[in-house]
Order: structure tokens, then C-alpha cells, then sequence
């Protein structure tokens, strides 16, 4: 994979209002096409860094450039770019009060002033694709966790996003509804789709990373193609890490 | 009782709570849109205006109805502003009745979780598409209760506007008992006029709190809005 870089951080602090340090100096570099799949500890920041990511949350220091553009968090251009960069969130985030069809128009009828037959043609064939056909006229209380979070991925997608950001989305789901959603996002990978997951799961960080981050206390520790990074952690925290994640009969 | 006097003095009346019924609904339309103005001014932080709004609200919610219709009836006056009855009695509701609802918006919007702001701005909505399409639908829904019990509170509070010379229910019961001393029946037909007014009000609040639950509105919807 030898393509162009769509989105890059360079030396990224930052700290919330209590003072509290939670990026450090943070250089990271994306290119089109590529998975990157973050994992680490509980609190080390990885929220905050897609966040950063998405020009959600203020930074201190540090730029964030996409296809070598400088972000102006100030900018109106913010509001433009973040139709470029789609997310998703861990807790449930669909509209409540409106139903699943209306929850993935609104953006693109309101912000890109699309057409309504055509963005309702894509939404269908979108929703189609995720196995949710018959849902597009309910509202999201009478889904599941693991149907709402695919709504959400269609939501973020009928925006053509050059990049997605994905943080923990099956985290808060049943296990039996994890892999209706990780098969969706193993799909997009494969279509070449650019994404940031944030993820617990890790036979499948491993399954669909072309990258994988380990974040510790703020600070990207460890960096490495999944292989190496899973069968042969370079650091200490690294191994301590991925050793929670192993039961060994006795 | 004197049922004779009652079938003579009911047209009277029904006009006079067609006139209180009158004051009430604009006094209350304008309160709406008072609370949401200063909603809107809080929840944004604007400055200057936010101190306005905030003392606008204390002095509001502190002083009772009659004393803000004496001061607009008899006081504004002294400095060669005179208002009609009607204009006071509309004016001083829609001020009470503004700070009441302002508290209604800023509950309710308060209450939607800060996620529903970030999923909008994600999706590149920028902050006043979201504040009208994701957060006041959702925060009208919670806040119906507050909105009804406020409306009800507003048209209870239309009873003190006799004070200002204007022939409401009110005025009509206490010009008859004066002149006729007929103290029962023209408190009768006040209560009955009251009740005529608030019952079919409460009964439609209580339908309304059913209907907005879950905030799905059907038809105040941005994107298939019929
Ligand atoms: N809005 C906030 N205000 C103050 N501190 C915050 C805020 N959000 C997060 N933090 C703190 O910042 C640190 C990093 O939080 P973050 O949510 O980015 O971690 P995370 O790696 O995503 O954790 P998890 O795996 O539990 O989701 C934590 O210590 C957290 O308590
Ligand atoms: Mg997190």
C-alpha cells in the first residue's frame, strides 16, 4: 500500500479542563485505503484522539492536516471537512424522534442539499446492504443495539466519507450482536474503505488492521503491522496488555 | 339559585371568556416564543444578552401578576406611555408567562444528551441545524408536562386582569354582584366559565403528553415533513 496520505497529526497535546494531560504529543499519519486500528488500556486517550480527529474537541498544541491541509479548528471550513471524516459512536447515537430513513437523510438533505429521491435510492440500497431493509420506517427504540449501530454506519456513509472513524462501536452491544457489526465493517475494509477503529475486539483488529497503535497514557507506545504486533510485542506494556486478554486452562 | 339569572346573564358571560379565552392564547403564543428566545440566548452563552435574560427571568418570576399589570396600567403612563387594557393584559401575561417557559426550553434542552449534538456535528450539521432538527424536537417532547402545566398556570393567572379595567370573567362576576348582589349565581357561572376554559385545555395536555412520549412527531419532521 503505497497511496497518499489523506490525514496526519503532528505532535497533538492535549488536556482537558481539570488540567489533565491526555494526549501526548501524539504524530500520526493515515494514508487513503488504510485500516489503522487503535487499541490500549481503558482511559489512555483513544476517544479523545478520534475526537481530536473529527475537530470535536479543542486541542492545545499540534496540527491536524488533511491532504496536507491545515485544520483551523476556528474555520467554518471544520463544518465541511467533517463531512469527509464520517463517525461512529459507542453508545447508541441514532435521533430518537426520528424514524431509521429520516436519521440517515437528514445530513445529506440538509447539509449537502441532495436530491430527495436519489439520497432516498442510496439510503434503501444502503440500508439493504446491512440487512435492514425492512427497518427504514421505524424509530431506533425498536432496534437493537447491534441494528442501531449498522443505522449508524449507513448514517455516516451516505455522506461518501473519504474517512471513517469508528470508536468501540460494539463495545456496549450483546456478544451475539458484535459480529452482525464487525461484518459490516470487515466489508468496508475490504472495499478499501479508509478507518480509525478503536476497538476491544481483538481477533478482529487483527483480521482487519493493516496498522495497529498501542496507546498507553496519552502516548502511542507501540506501532506495527498486526502480525508483528500480536505475535511479537516489542514493549513491556504492549505484553501486559495483550496477556489480559488470554485465559490459560490450568 | 336563580336560574332566571343565570339564562339572562350567561351571553355575558360567554363574551367575556371569549375575551379572557382571547388574551390568554396570545398572551401565552408570545410567552412560547419569549422562553424560547431566552433559551436560546442562554443555552449559547451569548454575552450581555445572557445577563439580560438572567434578570429579565428573576424579576419575572418573583413578582406577581398584578403588581407588572399596575406598573404597565398605571405606572408606564407617568412617563406618557399609555397602553389599552387589552395590550397590558397581553403584555403582562406574555411577561410572566416568558420566564416560565424559557426554564420549560432550557430543561428540556438540558436534558438531551451531548452525544446528539456530536453525532450532528459529525454528520457536518452545523449548530443551529442541530439545535432546530435533533435538539428542541427532542427537548419540546420532555418538556411538554412543564409546557402544559405552565399553560394552565397562565390562564389561572388571567383571573387577576379585572385590575386593569378589562371586562373579563372576573370583572363581569364582581360588576354583577355589585349591582345585583346576586353573590352566588354570578360566582356560579365564574367557576362553570373557569372550568369550560380548563377542562378541555387539561384534557388535551394529557392526550399530548401521551402522544409526544417517544418526541416522534410524525408531520414536524425536516426531512419527509408532509
Ligand atoms: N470531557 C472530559 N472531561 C474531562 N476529562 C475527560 C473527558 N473525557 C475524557 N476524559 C478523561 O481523559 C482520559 C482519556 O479518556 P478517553 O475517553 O479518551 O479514553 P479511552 O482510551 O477512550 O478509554 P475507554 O477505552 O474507556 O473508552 C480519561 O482519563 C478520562 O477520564
Ligand atoms: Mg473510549
Amino acid at each position: 500500500m503505497r497511496l497518499e496520505e489523506i490525514l496526519k497529526t503532528e505532535q497533538l497535546n492535549k488536556s482537558y479542563e481539570n488540567g489533565q494531560k491526555v494526549l501526548n504529543d501524539i504524530t500520526f499519519s493515515l494514508k487513503k485505503g488504510e485500516v489503522v486500528v487503535i487499541i490500549g488500556p481503558s482511559g489512555c486517550g483513544k476517544s479523545t484522539f478520534l475526537r481530536c480527529l473529527n475537530m470535536l474537541e479543542p486541542v492545545d498544541s499540534g496540527a491536524i492536516c488533511f491532504k496536507d491541509r491545515v485544520i483551523d479548528r476556528a474555520n467554518k471550513e471544520v463544518y465541511e471537512l467533517r463531512q469527509k471524516i464520517g463517525m461512529v459512536f459507542q453508545s447508541y447515537d441514532l435521533f430518537p424522534h426520528l424514524t431509521i430513513l429520516d436519521n440517515i437523510l437528514l445530513a445529506p438533505f440538509k447539509v449537502q442539499k441532495r436530491e430527495k429521491s436519489e439520497v432516498t435510492k442510496e439510503a434503501e440500497e444502503l440500508l439493504k446492504r446491512v440487512g435492514l431493509s425492512d427497518k427504514k420506517d421505524v424509530y431506533p427504540r425498536q432496534l437493537s443495539g447491534g441494528q442501531k449501530q449498522r443505522v449508524a454506519i449507513v448514517r455516516a456513509l451516505i455522506m461518501h466519507p473519504e474517512i471513517l472513524l469508528l470508536d468501540e462501536i460494539t463495545a456496549a452491544l450483546d456478544p451475539e450482536m458484535v459480529r452482525e457489526v464487525l461484518q459490516v465493517v470487515l466489508e468496508l475494509a475490504r472495499e478499501g474503505m479508509t478507518m480509525v477503529i478503536v476497538t476491544h475486539e481483538m481477533d478482529f483488529a487483527r483480521a482487519v488492521a493493516d496498522r495497529v497503535l498501542f496507546m498507553d497514557q496519552g502516548v502511542v507506545v507501540e506501532e506495527g503491522s498486526p502480525k508483528e504486533f500480536f505475535n511479537s510485542p516489542k514493549t513491556e506494556r504492549a505484553k501486559q496488555f495483550l496477556n489480559m486478554f488470554h485465559y490459560e486452562a490450568r | 339559585m336563580d336560574f332566571e339569572f343565570i339564562r339572562a346573564y350567561a351571553p355575558l358571560y360567554a363574551s367575556a371568556a371569549g375575551l379572557t379565552l382571547t388574551i390568554a392564547i396570545f398572551g401565552i403564543v408570545l410567552s412560547v416564543v419569549i422562553g424560547l428566545l431566552c433559551s436560546l440566548v442562554k443555552i449559547f452563552k451569548i454575552p450581555v444578552l445572557s445577563a439580560i435574560v438572567n434578570g429579565y427571568i428573576e424579576i419575572s418570576r418573583n413578582t406577581p401578576l398584578l403588581i407588572q399589570l399596575f406598573f404597565l396600567y398605571f405606572g408606564l403612563p407617568k412617563i406618557g406611555i399609555v397602553l389599552s387594557s387589552e395590550t397590558c393584559a397581553v403584555t403582562g401575561l406574555a411577561f410572566l408567562g416568558g420566564s416560565y417557559m424559557a426554564e420549560a426550553f432550557r430543561t428540556g434542552i438540558e436534558q438531551v444528551p451531548k452525544i446528539q449534538t456530536d453525532s450532528g456535528l459529525s454528520l457536518g450539521l452545523t449548530r443551529l441545524q442541530i439545535f432546530r432538527f435533533i435538539i428542541l424536537p427532542q427537548a419540546v417532547a420532555t418538556s411538554v408536562p412543564v409546557f402544559c402545566a405552565n399553560i394552565i398556570f397562565l390562564i389561572k393567572e388571567t383571573s387577576v386582569f379585572s385590575a386593569v379595567a378589562l371586562a373579563d370573567l372576573m370583572f363581569v362576576a364582581k360588576d354583577l354582584i355589585g349591582i345585583y348582589y346576586k353573590t352566588d349565581e354570578a360566582l356560579f357561572m365564574l367557576v362553570i366559565s373557569y372550568l369550560l376554559i380548563l377542562l378541555p385545555v387539561s384534557v388535551f395536555c394529557t392526550w399530548l403528553e401521551r402522544r409526544v412520549r417517544y418526541a416522534e412527531f410524525g408531520n414536524s419532521n425536516p426531512v419527509s415533513g408532509k
